[in-house]
């Protein structure tokens, strides 16, 4: 991995060696007293979330549907290759990763847009920020609700009805009227998605500006750097670890979305994605082996991408974060 | 294929189980219900809004059992009702279910049969009940497993005033093509007026339930008599593109997001012409409120080649077999859909909110009659005529109009209205639509076959 | 908005040199950029609260009708006026759930923060990733082995179901910052405080509290919008008894009429305490989202 830029590296990391306790006569009891604190979190965590997940790797191998429980049988590997081989779940997949990309990459950058114009100083920066947080704290099956009925709504939704208001003042009489959900399902999505991650990106992306060195980028203007240098040289690199934050969270939380396709257009006009499409299965179909055998090939498929994201993208996990 | 049948593996329910560490804090809380309250899971319709309203004032003053309701939409309701039934988990004594589900949940032993019940309470006049659904709750051994609530079959709504304005004239009994030539015809009568009003919201009970209708008086069916998918079929084809087209070129704006909450919002604020749906739209239409009450003219279902083309179709109160509370489930059920209710209805409420369509009585009562007066004779033939075992031109191997009455519809209906859905909203043609339809059919006739 | 007419006003004062003048207008024209965005994401909030005050019909009008006549009929409505569930009981069910879930995030997060920081285990970084990883497997695929358990127990429409599931949603976010939060704090602190002999009480009360506080506000704050906001486990696990809000929000939409204003009202009613605790908490929210990393 390439070294970041130095200004913005802590110091190196002490945390491969942890500090000679001071009584080591027993080594082994010592590290159990280490790891005692770290024991109630753990268990409970794998108790929680690891025996379900074995129990739904034991159901993948059957063929179970609830409607007709006399016919519960074991199948081996059979609802495997009957996932593999649905178009539909290959769809869903592709849905999903377009979905997820789209709606972190996009708010982040606008979430990076915003928080620096509010790392700026003006008049009523603190009401500002106050509407701008106000999205991500609006229930999420709310905001799908507010999106489908009050805004998208093409007799009597906001959008339609301001596209109307602002054609009548130039004097249009039939303005367009788009029909925002038929015409553009995924985007629909995206939007309402969009609206409500961006300020959770902004407050993290504020925080990571607020702290930063402000001694470095004083000497950097003395030196003569200019603004697009200070924030292309120093800011950028010191946000890397915010911005590697903000898409973590963001793609953990939306590759799982299941309130926005469910509520705005019920997995309709291509939308569905990875989590409706597994709930479909269980709820709608009933096919409860099927429905197993596709969330253990997403778990180990988001396995094998957030082991790759993490361990060789991200400086999250490298040396210059660890311990000081 | 289904046939092979084993005991139940037992094994990964224990794994489920093994995470017993949690097990310790059970008995705490859950639904269970005692002899002075039941719990009843029901769909969020107005019919149902009205009954909660009036169910604290006068079922349980009277008997001093607690109806808990748990209401939701009809999706999710759907989803929970199979989920709890199937699991015979036991939360909810009572829930609402349809003439679908009710000859499916009955083979696998997941309701009680209330024949006891019906023949032991007076008051409930099983007789009254009309016949077809009466049959419709009926499971293969002809026990009943559900009383209805209210029956619906479908009709055509149009608005009588505008026909009369642009004048045109609706005939008694229209065909389709005479639908789409007067759709054409009223279209933009008023500022953003649509011709029809058209269901394109995927979902099994949604959108499938009307093109099904159309598809049946056109020819079409979804199995022939040997389980052979018929969805490419010219007929299927035919209607189909005949429902995608007409609702693209004459109907509702976001067709594709349109369900039947959407039309009769479009049809009460008179953003539609006609609508093909539900006849317990007319209720809502015609209730005190409404601005469009005594405007609405209804004829029956559009035809093409059968006589009759009305949908069937209930919501009924079953019991589930895992309920522990039986009797004061009993009372409750027949509180609902018996006649004093719909009687208190019409005078708490008023009498075009009446649970009608399923009581003969209702139908001679003069009241009822006034209110529903532009409506309930064309409801009532509907309702009649429906004919579950024998709604097209050719013989079915399931029963159902508006559905395939097998456990595998909920999927395959979703699925498929979904590409047609997408066909709808201009994304692909109705000729790709059924394609990709016609193979998942296939797939779910393969297991009958 | 003030800013650019205050400006411009002082600037008469004195002589002022070009560049200054520039940037002071290039504040200007920022603030109010900064101010046009902020309206626009606020924009489908304030029209929610506004529809919310309609009646139904000026609600469902195009083009929209901002000065209707005000009403409170849509709260009416969703507080149980026109017949239906009281909203009482499912609110008080998600503040349970998420308060409940929220302290027991905070109590078995910090120890293990604790062990992945201040004295770090061996391959703490293994045991973090795994925390985290946990939080990739799909909710869906472990609902159906979850509700069989939950069924088996009696632990159906129970709300403390509901509780140990945030929980161990939120735990390993909850892990995860406040391992970066106590990362900050500098050891030879805690050194120090140890020879003058404090014990770990009072090292973490008067050392580690003080300097994390914020992270640890801003972590809980996180771990309860997450709570209040779960539907899925809640839709699936919950029935008469332990219903929670945003289920019942679902539910209080009739396919009857017009509906805009009730779907406003009801959706503001439910994320209130939402709003409430995170336009009170922002300040902490951005201090803690900085990863402990303020000076």
């Amino acid at each position: 991995m390439s070294a970041p830029p130095a200004a913005a590296a802590p110091p190196a990391a002490s945390a491969q060696d942890p500090q000679p306790p001071p009584a080591a006569k027993r080594p082994a009891l010592r590290a159990w007293a280490t790891r005692a604190p770290l024991m109630p979190a753990l268990v409970f965590l794998i108790v929680v979330t690891q025996l379900p997940f074995a129990a739904t790797l034991v159901t993948s191998l059957f063929d179970w549907n609830s409607l007709h429980p006399d016919d519960r049988h074991f199948t081996g590997f059979d609802n495997y290759s009957t996932v593999l081989a649905d178009a539909e779940v290959r769809e869903s997949v592709v849905t999903t990763a377009v979905l997820t990309a789209v709606v972190v990459l996009v708010s982040i950058v606008i979430g990076l847009l915003l928080a620096l114009l509010l790392d700026r100083s003006f008049k009523g920066r603190g009401i500002v920020r106050t509407m701008l947080i106000a999205p991500f704290l609006i229930v999420p099956v709310a905001a799908a609700l507010l999106w489908k009925h009050v805004l998208y709504n093409p007799e009597y939704g906001l959008f339609n009805g301001l596209l109307n208001w602002l054609a009548g003042l130039v004097g249009i009489d039939d303005p367009v009227q788009p029909e925002w959900v038929t015409d553009m399902p995924l985007l629909a999505v995206q939007m309402s998605l969009i609206w409500q991650w961006t300020p959770f990106m902004m407050l993290i992306l504020l925080a990571g500006l607020q702290s930063r060195p402000l001694d470095l980028i004083e000497a950097a203007r003395l030196d003569g750097a200019g603004n697009w240098q200070i924030f292309r040289y120093l800011t950028l690199p010191h946000l890397r670890r915010y911005l590697e934050l903000g898409a973590l969270l963001g793609s953990i939380y939306i590759v799982q979305n299941f309130d926005a396709v469910f509520t705005i257009t019920k997995g309709g006009l291509g939308t569905a994605n990875l989590p409706y499409t597994i709930y479909e299965t269980f709820y709608n179909a009933h096919e409860y082996g099927e429905a197993s055998a596709t969330g253990v090939l997403v778990v180990i498929g988001s396995i094998v991408i957030a082991t790759f994201a993490l361990r060789v993208v991200s400086s999250l996990f490298s040396e210059e974060v660890s311990r000081s | 294929m289904r046939s092979q049948s084993r005991k139940p593996a037992r094994a990964f329910v224990a794994v489920a189980v093994a995470g017993s560490l949690l097990a310790a804090c059970s008995g705490a809380g859950g639904g269970s219900s005692d002899d002075k309250s039941i719990n009843v899971l029901m769909v969020n319709n107005p019919q149902m809004a009205d009954l909660q309203k009036l169910t604290a004032k006068h079922f349980t003053k009277k008997t001093g059992i607690k109806v808990n309701f748990t209401v939701l939409p009809e999706n999710e309701v759907r989803d929970k009702i199979s989920q709890d039934f199937s699991n015979q988990a036991g939360q909810y004594d009572v829930a609402t279910i349809s003439n679908y589900e009710a000859p499916i949940y009955a083979k696998n032993d997941w309701l009680h049969a209330l024949d006891p019940y019906i023949e032991k309470d007076k008051k409930f006049e099983a007789k009254d009940i009309l016949t077809p659904m009466q049959v419709s709750l009926s499971g293969e051994d002809g026990k009943t497993y559900g009383t209805p609530f209210y029956g619906e079959s479908s009709f055509l709504m149009y608005r009588k005033d505008i026909f009369a304005e642009q004048g045109l004239k609706m005939p008694a009994k229209p065909t389709w093509q005479e639908v789409a030539d007067l759709a054409a015809e009223v279209e933009g009568a008023q500022k953003g007026m649509a011709g029809i009003c058209l269901r394109g919201l995927p979902g099994w009970g949604e959108l499938i339930a009307p093109l099904t209708s159309v598809v049946n008086t056109m020819g079409g069916t979804w199995f022939d008599e040997n389980w052979e998918a018929k969805l490419d079929s010219p007929e299927f084809t035919k209607a189909t593109k005949f429902y995608v087209d007409l609702v693209r070129e004459h109907g509702e704006a976001g067709a594709a997001q349109s369900g039947y909450a959407e039309c009769l919002n479009n049809m009460t604020q008179g953003k539609a012409a006609m609508w093909y749906d539900a006849t317990a739209g007319a209720g809502s239409l015609e209730e005190t409120k409404s601005p469009v009450k005594g405007k609405i003219g209804y004829v029956p279902a559009p035809v093409d080649k059968t006589k009759s083309s009305g949908w069937l179709y209930t919501w009924a109160w079953a019991m589930q077999k895992a309920s522990g509370n039986a009797d004061s489930a009993w009372k409750f059920i027949s509180w609902a859909s018996g006649k004093e209710y719909e009687e208190l209805v019409g005078k708490e409420i008023g009498w075009a909110n009446v649970p009608a369509g399923k009581r003969a009585s209702t139908y001679e009562n003069p009241e009822y009659q006034k209110a529903a007066k532009s409506f309930y004779k064309v409801t009532h033939d509907a309702i009649d005529q429906a004919d579950p075992r024998n709604p097209g031109v050719q013989k079915r191997p399931a029963p159902g109009i508006q559905f395939v009455g097998i456990p595998e519809f909920t999927d395959l209906g979703t699925k498929v209205s979904q590409e047609i859905s997408a066909a709808i909203a201009g994304r692909q043609s109705v000729e790709s639509a059924l394609e990709k339809s016609q193979k998942l059919a296939e797939k779910v006739g393969e297991e009958y076959q | 908005m003030t800013a650019t007419l205050t400006a411009p006003a002082k600037a008469r004062t004195g002589p002022v040199p070009a560049p200054v003048r520039r940037a002071r207008r290039r504040n200007a024209a920022l603030g109010l950029l900064a101010w046009i965005s902020g309206i626009l994401f606020f924009l489908p909030v304030a029209w929610m609260a506004l529809t919310s005050l309609h009646s139904e019909p000026d609600a469902a009008t195009n083009p929209p009708s901002l000065g209707a006549p005000l009403t409170l009929d849509g709260y009416r409505e969703f507080f149980g006026a026109g017949g239906g569930n009281s909203p009482w009981p499912p609110l008080i069910n998600s503040m349970t759930a998420s308060v409940v879930s929220t302290l027991l995030v905070l109590l078995l997060a910090f120890p293990a923060a604790y062990a992945l920081s201040i004295r770090p285990v061996r391959k703490w970084r293994d045991v973090l990733f795994f925390f985290l990883s946990t939080k990739m497997l799909p909710v869906v695929a472990g609902l159906l082995p979850i509700y069989l358990f939950a069924k088996n127990t009696g632990m159906l429409d129970n709300i403390w179901l509901l509780v140990i599931l945030y929980t161990s949603m939120n735990l390993p976010i909850a892990v995860w910052m406040m391992q970066s939060f106590l990362a900050e704090v500098p050891i030879s602190v805690i050194e120090a405080a140890q020879i003058d002999g404090a014990r770990l009480p009072t090292i973490l009360a008067r050392v580690i509290a003080p300097i994390t506080g914020p992270g640890m506000a801003a972590t809980a704050l996180i771990c309860f919008i997450f709570s209040w906001n779960e539907m899925l486990f809640a839709q699936v696990l919950t029935g008469v008894v332990a219903q929670t809000a945003p289920v019942f929000l679902t539910g209080f939409i009739t396919s009857q009429g017009l509906f805009l204003a009730k779907v406003c009202a009801a959706s503001l009613a439910i994320s209130l305490p939402v709003l409430a605790a995170g336009f009170a908490a922002q300040d902490k929210l951005v201090q803690g989202l900085s990863l402990g990393a303020v000076k």
